[in-house]
C-alpha cells in the first residue's frame, strides 16, 4: 500500500510552532545568561508567528486533514488566534514575576509553548486520538510548571493534587472513548457520527455509557462542579503566573473539547447530554457563586468565580443550537479576556518576591494607582455581568440560547445566582475604592509594556461589551 | 455615489464627536486657543460637508439608507446603526450645524473668563454630535441613542455652572420632566418592536400602510382594544411632548435659562426642542394613519402656541421672554403637524432656529454688555449703546411676530392658513389660538423690545459708564443669523411648501391625500411678493401688527399704562404669573407627593421588610451555605477523588436508568 503524504498546509501553525519551540530551546540552552532575553523574544515570535500564518488560512472555510485526524474550521482557527493572542499576554504579564520569584526562564517559556501547542492540536483535533494526544499534551506542561520551583512545598503540593487528579480524570475520559469505539468501530469523529445515528435508539446503551465517562474528563478539563475539586486548591497552590495561563487558555481548549466530543461527536444523544451538562451547570452556578462569597485569598474567589463562569458558558452548549454554541464561544472567549486581565494584575503587582494573595492586599488600590484600579473595576463589573461591558453580553448571550430552547428555569436559576455573584465581584471594587490602603505608597506596573498591554486587555473588555457585533458574528460564522 | 453620501455623513456626523472628546478627555491639559481650534475647525468642516450634501441631495436627486455597524443580532431583532440620507435629513443637517457654529464661535465671547470653557466646548461639541445622531438615524433604536444623548448633554449644560443651586434644580427639572416623555418614547419604540417586528424605519414605514387597513388592534386594560397605530402614535408624542416642551411637559423649559445664553440657543431654540417636530416628521408614514393622534397633536400645540405666549407677556427676564416665546413657536410647529401641514412645521423650524437663535445670542449680547444683569426693569435705552444688537435684535423680533417680509411671517402665516384648511376635529379650536396667539406674540417680543432698547435708562450710573457694543466673535455670529432670519422665508417657501418639480422635502414626507391641506392652499399660492401684497389683507398680520401698537402705547407712549392695567385685571395678571398653577402644582402633589410616598416606602416596606427580611435575610442564608460548603474542600486528595468518582456514579445511574 502506497503512504499517503497528507496536505500539510492546515497544519503549518501547528508545525510552526514545534519547530519554533524546539529553536528556542536550544538557543536559550546555548545562550549565555545575559541573553536570556532571546528566549522571551523567541517565544512571543512563535506565537505572533501561529496568529499570522492561522489569519493566513482564515478565508478556507473547513478542511479535513492528515487521514481524518485533524480539521481546521472556522471554530479551530478563532480559538488558536485566542489561545496564542493569550498566551502572548500571558508570557508578557509574566516575565518580570518570573526574574522576581527566581523561576527557570528557559523551561517556563518551553513549558508553556509546548502547552499552548497541545491546546492548538487539541481544538483542531478530529479523532479520538490525536484529541487524547491534544489534551495530554497541553496537561503535562502545566504539572510541570506548577513544580517549577521544587523547593517549595506548597507549589509541589498543587501540583501533586492536579497531576493525581488529572490522570484519574484522564482515565475515565480515555475510558468512555473506548468504549464508544468499542460501539462504533473508529475513532474518527466523522465516522462515529455515521455509526451512532444508523444506530437504532435501543443500541444506545453503551454510548450512553461511554458518554457519561467522557462527560466525566470533559468537565474535569473545564473545572466544573462535581469534578471542580482541583480548582480552587491548584489556583491558590500555583505561582501567580501559572495561575494566570491554568485560568485561561485551557478554557478555551477546554471548550475546543466540549464542541468535538458532545456536539460533533454525538449530536443523536444530544439530549442525553444535554441533560446531564444541565445539572452540571446548575451546580456550577450556585456552588461557584455562593461559595465564592466567602473566600478572603483572591485567587480562591476568582477560582471559585471560575467554577460558575464554566457553568454560564455551559448554558450555550446545553440549547444545543448553532447560536447557543456561538454564544458559549463568545462567553468563554470573553471569560479568558477578563480573567486574564484579573489574574494578569494580580501576578504583575506581585513585586520583590512577595505574592498579591488576599483582597485585602489591593485596600485603596484607587489612591495607590487609579488607572490599575479602573481597570480592575471593568473586569469585575464585566465579571459580574453588568452593561456595557463585554461580560454583560456574554450572559446575554447564553441566557438567550437556553430561553430560546425552552429552558427559562435555568435562565432564571442562572440569573438568581448571577445577584448572588455580584456580591464578591463588587466588593473588590469596593476595596479598591472604598477602604484605607494599608501603605500610601504608588503602586506600578513593572514595565510599560505591561502598563500598555493591561490597559489594551482592560479597554478590549469595554470594547466588546459596546461593540460585541464583529466577535459575536465571527462566532455565529463558526457555527 | 451611495459610498460618496455615507462616507461624508460619517465625517460630518463623527467630527464634532472627535472634538468633544479630544476637548473633554484633555480638558485639564489643553490650552483655549487649541480648544477653539480643535472644535470650531472640526464644526466648520461639519458643516461645509453638510452643504455639499445638500447639493448632492436636494440638487441631484440623490438618497442613501445604509447600515454602518449591527450593534446587536438576538433572534429576529437587529439593532443598526445606519444613517438615513435624504431631503429632511438634509435640512436639518444644515440648520443644526449652521445654529452649531455659530453658537460655537459666539461662545468664545460669551464663556470669556470662565474656568470651564474648555469643559463648554466639549459639551457643545457633544450635542451636536448627538443631535445628528438623531437626525441621521434610519432606525429607531439610533434615534433613541440620539434622543437620550442630547437630553444628557442638554442636562449636563444646564446645570453647567454647578454650585448655582438654581441651576441645579433647573438641569434636575429638565431631566425629570424629560424622562417622562421619553417613558412614552421608549414604550412607542417597543410597541413598534413588537407588532412590526423591526425598528427599521423603511421596513416600518412599508408596513404602517397594512396594519392601519387591517385595524390591528392590541389590548391595554383587559377587554379593551385600541388600535396599535394610534397607539403608537400617541407615545410618539409623549415622547415628542417632552423634548419639544408642549404643554404639560414644557415646565422644564423656562427653568432651563439657568444654562449659558449660548445653550439657550442652540438647545433650547434652535436644535434639541425641535428634535420632538423633526421625530413627527420623520414618522408622518405612521402618523398619518391615525386620526385620534392627529388631533391630539393639533389641540396640545396650538394650546401651548397661545397659552405659553401669554405667560411671555409678564415675564420680567429678558431670557424668560425669549423662552416662553420658544414654548409658543413650538407649538405652532406642533399645530402645523396636526394639520399634516409637515412642511409648514419643518418650514417654520427652520427659519425658527434662525431668528430665535438670534434673539437668543442678542439678547446674551444684552446679558454681557449689563454684566450678567436680566431683568429687563433694570435696562431700557440701550438702543445708543449697542447698534448691532439694537438693529439685529429688531430684525428677530419682526421675524417672530411675522411681519412680511421677514422669514417668521411666510413659515407662520402658512401654518395659520393650514390650521384654517384643516378639517379634522379641533381644528376650529386651533385656528382661534393660532390666531390670537399671533396677536400674543407681537405684543410679548415687542414688549421686551421697547424695555430693553427704548425708553428711560434706568441702570445704575456706574453701570452706563461701561456700556459699549460687545466684541465681534458676539455680534459677527448675531449678523450672520440675520441673513437667514430675513431671506430665507422668501427664498424658500416655495421649494419647502408647494413645490412644483423642485421640491426641498420630496418623499422624505407622506401625507395621506385626504388631509394634504399644502395641495389646496398651493394652488392660492401665486408667489412671494404676492403673498406679501396679499397680507395686508389677512387677519394674522393685522393682529401682529395691533400687538406692535399695543406695546408701544403702553411701553413708549404712556408707560404708566401696564400698572393700571395690572391693577384693573389683577386676577389674570396673577394666573399668569402663576403660570396658569403648572409649577405649583408640579411642585405640591407630584414633588411633594412623591417625596411623601417615597418616605412611607422607604421606611416601611424598604428599610424594615425588604432590607431587614429580604435582603439582610437571605444575605444571612447564603453566608451560612457559603460557610457550610466552604467545609467541603478539605484539602484531601481523596476528598476530591472521592466526590468525582460518586459524581460519576451518580451521572451513570441517572443517565442509563
Amino acid at each position: 500500500m502506497p503512504v499517503q503524504v497528507p496536505d500539510l498546509t492546515p497544519a503549518v501553525p501547528q508545525i510552526y510552532v514545534l519547530i519554533m519551540t524546539c529553536v528556542t530551546l536550544l538557543v536559550s540552552l546555548f545562550a549565555s545568561k545575559k541573553h536570556s532575553a532571546w528566549t522571551y523574544i523567541l517565544s512571543q515570535l512563535t506565537l505572533l508567528g501561529a496568529i499570522v500564518l492561522t489569519l493566513l488560512y482564515f478565508h478556507h472555510k473547513s478542511q479535513v486533514t492528515f487521514h481524518g485526524n485533524m480539521i481546521v474550521d472556522h471554530v479551530s482557527m478563532l480559538l488558536t488566534i485566542f489561545i496564542c493572542a493569550i498566551t502572548f499576554f500571558v508570557l508578557l504579564y509574566s516575565r518580570d514575576y518570573i526574574k522576581q520569584h527566581k523561576m527557570p526562564n528557559t523551561e517556563y517559556h518551553v513549558l508553556v509553548l509546548f502547552s499552548t501547542l497541545g491546546m492548538m492540536i487539541l481544538v483542531s483535533s478530529y479523532s479520538f486520538v490525536s484529541i487524547y494526544v491534544g489534551l495530554e499534551l497541553f496537561t503535562l506542561p502545566l504539572y510541570a510548571l506548577i513544580a517549577l520551583r521544587r523547593d517549595s512545598a506548597v507549589y509541589s503540593e498543587a501540583a501533586m493534587k492536579y497531576f493525581v487528579m488529572g490522570a484519574i480524570a484522564s482515565g475515565m475520559l480515555l475510558y468512555g472513548l473506548s468504549m464508544i469505539y468499542g460501539a462504533t468501530g473508529s475513532v474518527q469523529i466523522a465516522e462515529v457520527v455515521k455509526v451512532i445515528s444508523a444506530l437504532p435508539s435501543s443500541q444506545h446503551l453503551i454510548i450512553l455509557f461511554g458518554l457519561v465517562f467522557v462527560i466525566a474528563g470533559v468537565a474535569f478539563k473545564l473545572g466544573a462542579v462535581p469534578f471542580h475539586m482541583w480548582v480552587p486548591d491548584v489556583y491558590d497552590g500555583s505561582p501567580n503566573t501559572v495561575t494566570l495561563m491554568i485560568a485561561t487558555g485551557p478554557k478555551i481548549a477546554a471548550f475546543g473539547l466540549v464542541i468535538r466530543l458532545l456536539a460533533e461527536t454525538m449530536p443523536d444523544v444530544q439530549l442525553a447530554w444535554s441533560h446531564a451538562l444541565m445539572l452540571i451547570a446548575v451546580l456550577s452556578i450556585g456552588l461557584g457563586n455562593i461559595v465564592a462569597i466567602v473566600q478572603s485569598n483572591i485567587k480562591r474567589m476568582l477560582a471559585y468565580s471560575s467554577i460558575a463562569q464554566m457553568g454560564y458558558m455551559l448554558l450555550g452548549v446545553i440549547a444545543g443550537t448553532a447560536n447557543g454554541y456561538a454564544a458559549a464561544m463568545f462567553y468563554v472567549l470573553i471569560y479568558s479576556l477578563m480573567s486574564l486581565a484579573a489574574f494578569g494584575l494580580v501576578a504583575m503587582l506581585s513585586r520583590d518576591g512577595i505574592d498579591i494573595q488576599h483582597i485585602e492586599d489591593l485596600r485603596g488600590l484607587n489612591e495607590r494607582n487609579p488607572w490599575l484600579a479602573f481597570m480592575m473595576l471593568i473586569v469585575m463589573f464585566s465579571m459580574a455581568g453588568i452593561p456595557p461591558l463585554a461580560g454583560f453580553m456574554a450572559k446575554i448571550g447564553v441566557l438567550e440560547a437556553v430561553i430560546a430552547v425552552g429552558h427559562v428555569w435555568l435562565a432564571a436559576v442562572a440569573l438568581l445566582f448571577a445577584i448572588v455573584g455580584a456580591y464578591y465581584y463588587i466588593r473588590v471594587v469596593k476595596v479598591m475604592y472604598f477602604d484605607d490602603p494599608l501603605q500610601s505608597t504608588r503602586i506600578d506596573l513593572p514595565t510599560g509594556d505591561m502598563r500598555v498591554a493591561l490597559t489594551v486587555n482592560g479597554l478590549s473588555v469595554l470594547a466588546l461589551g459596546i461593540f460585541p457585533g464583529i466577535l459575536m458574528s465571527l462566532c455565529q460564522a463558526a457555527f | 455615489m451611495d459610498n460618496l453620501i455615507h462616507n461624508i455623513t460619517l465625517v460630518i456626523v463623527f467630527a464634532p464627536l472627535v472634538g468633544a472628546l479630544s476637548t473633554g478627555l484633555f480638558c485639564r491639559k489643553i490650552s483655549k486657543g487649541l480648544t477653539f481650534a480643535i472644535t470650531i475647525g472640526l464644526m466648520t468642516l461639519a458643516f461645509g460637508l453638510s452643504v455639499y450634501l445638500a447639493k448632492l441631495v436636494i440638487f441631484d436627486g440623490y438618497t442613501s439608507n445604509e447600515i454602518v455597524y449591527t450593534w446587536v443580532k438576538s433572534g429576529t431583532f437587529q439593532f443598526n446603526v445606519g444613517f438615513l440620507v435624504d431631503k429632511l435629513t438634509v435640512l436639518m443637517l444644515l440648520t443644526v450645524n449652521f445654529v452649531s457654529l455659530m453658537v460655537h464661535v459666539y461662545s468664545i465671547g460669551y464663556m470669556e473668563g470662565d474656568k470651564g470653557i474648555v469643559r463648554f466646548f466639549s459639551y457643545i461639541s457633544g450635542f451636536t454630535f448627538a443631535m445628528l445622531m438623531l437626525v441621521t438615524a434610519n432606525n429607531f433604536f439610533q434615534l433613541f441613542f440620539g434622543w437620550e444623548g442630547v437630553g444628557l448633554v442638554s442636562y449636563l449644560l444646564i446645570g453647567f455652572w454647578f454650585n448655582r443651586p438654581t441651576a441645579n434644580f433647573g438641569s434636575l427639572k429638565a431631566f425629570v420632566v424629560n424622562r417622562v416623555g421619553d417613558f412614552g418614547f421608549i414604550l412607542a419604540i417597543a410597541a413598534i418592536l413588537n407588532y412590526f417586528g423591526t425598528i427599521d424605519y423603511a421596513q416600518v414605514f412599508a408596513l404602517a400602510p397594512q396594519m392601519a387597513a387591517n385595524n390591528v388592534t392590541m389590548s391595554i386594560i383587559g377587554g379593551t382594544h385600541s388600535s396599535v397605530i394610534s397607539v403608537i402614535g400617541i407615545l410618539l408624542l409623549i415622547g415628542a411632548m417632552g423634548k419639544s416642551a408642549q404643554v404639560p411637559l414644557h415646565v422644564w423649559l423656562p427653568e432651563s435659562m439657568e444654562g449659558p445664553t449660548p445653550i439657550s440657543a442652540l438647545i433650547h431654540a434652535a436644535t434639541m426642542v425641535t428634535a420632538g417636530i423633526f421625530m413627527i416628521c420623520r414618522m408622518s408614514p405612521i402618523i398619518e394613519y391615525s386620526q385620534v393622534t392627529l388631533s391630539l397633536i393639533l389641540v396640545i400645540g396650538a394650546t401651548g402656541a397661545l397659552f405659553t405666549g401669554l405667560v411671555g407677556i409678564v415675564q420680567h427676564d429678558i431670557k424668560r421672554v425669549v423662552a416662553y416665546s420658544t414654548l409658543s413657536q413650538l407649538g405652532y410647529m406642533m399645530a402645523a403637524l396636526g394639520a399634516s401641514a409637515y412642511a409648514a412645521g419643518m418650514f417654520h423650524l427652520m427659519t425658527h432656529a434662525a431668528f430665535k437663535a438670534l434673539l437668543f445670542l442678542a439678547a446674551g449680547s444684552v446679558i454681557i454688555a449689563m454684566h450678567h444683569e436680566q431683568d429687563m426693569r433694570n435696562m431700557g435705552g440701550l438702543r445708543k449703546y449697542m447698534p448691532i444688537t439694537y438693529i439685529t435684535f429688531l430684525i428677530g423680533a419682526l421675524s417672530l411676530a411675522a411681519i412680511p417680509p421677514f422669514a417668521g411671517f411666510f413659515s407662520k402665516d402658512a401654518i395659520i392658513e393650514a390650521v384654517k384648511t384643516a378639517t379634522i376635529a379641533g381644528s376650529d379650536y386651533a385656528y382661534i389660538c393660532v390666531l390670537i396667539g399671533s396677536f400674543v406674540t407681537a405684543t410679548y417680543i415687542f414688549r421686551a423690545f421697547f424695555l430693553t432698547f427704548h425708553g428711560k435708562e434706568r441702570m445704575s450710573d456706574k453701570l452706563k459708564q461701561q456700556l459699549h457694543e460687545t466684541k465681534f466673535v458676539v455680534t459677527g455670529p448675531l449678523m450672520a443669523l440675520a441673513i437667514p432670519a430675513i431671506f430665507l422665508g422668501m427664498l424658500i417657501i416655495k421649494p419647502i411648501l408647494y413645490p412644483n418639480g423642485f421640491s426641498l422635502l420630496g418623499k422624505s414626507i407622506f401625507v395621506l391625500p385626504q388631509h394634504n391641506v399644502l395641495a389646496s392652499m398651493g394652488e392660492e399660492f401665486h408667489g412671494v411678493l404676492a403673498m406679501v401684497n396679499h397680507s395686508v389683507q389677512t387677519l394674522p398680520f393685522w393682529f401682529a401688527v395691533s400687538g406692535i401698537f399695543v406695546t408701544w402705547l403702553c411701553y413708549n407712549r404712556f408707560p404708566e399704562l401696564p400698572a393700571k392695567i395690572v391693577k384693573r385685571f389683577g386676577i389674570f395678571y396673577n394666573i399668569l404669573v402663576m403660570k396658569y398653577g403648572f409649577d405649583d402644582f408640579n411642585q405640591i402633589v407630584i414633588v411633594r407627593g412623591g417625596h411623601r410616598v417615597a418616605q412611607w416606602l422607604y421606611q416601611v416596606t424598604d428599610s424594615e421588610f425588604i432590607d431587614d427580611t429580604f435582603v439582610n435575610g437571605s444575605g444571612r442564608v447564603v453566608n451560612a451555605v457559603s460557610i457550610a460548603m466552604r467545609q467541603l474542600q478539605s484539602g484531601y486528595l481523596y476528598h476530591y477523588a472521592f466526590a468525582m468518582i460518586v459524581g460519576l456514579v451518580a451521572f451513570l445511574v441517572w443517565l442509563i436508568f
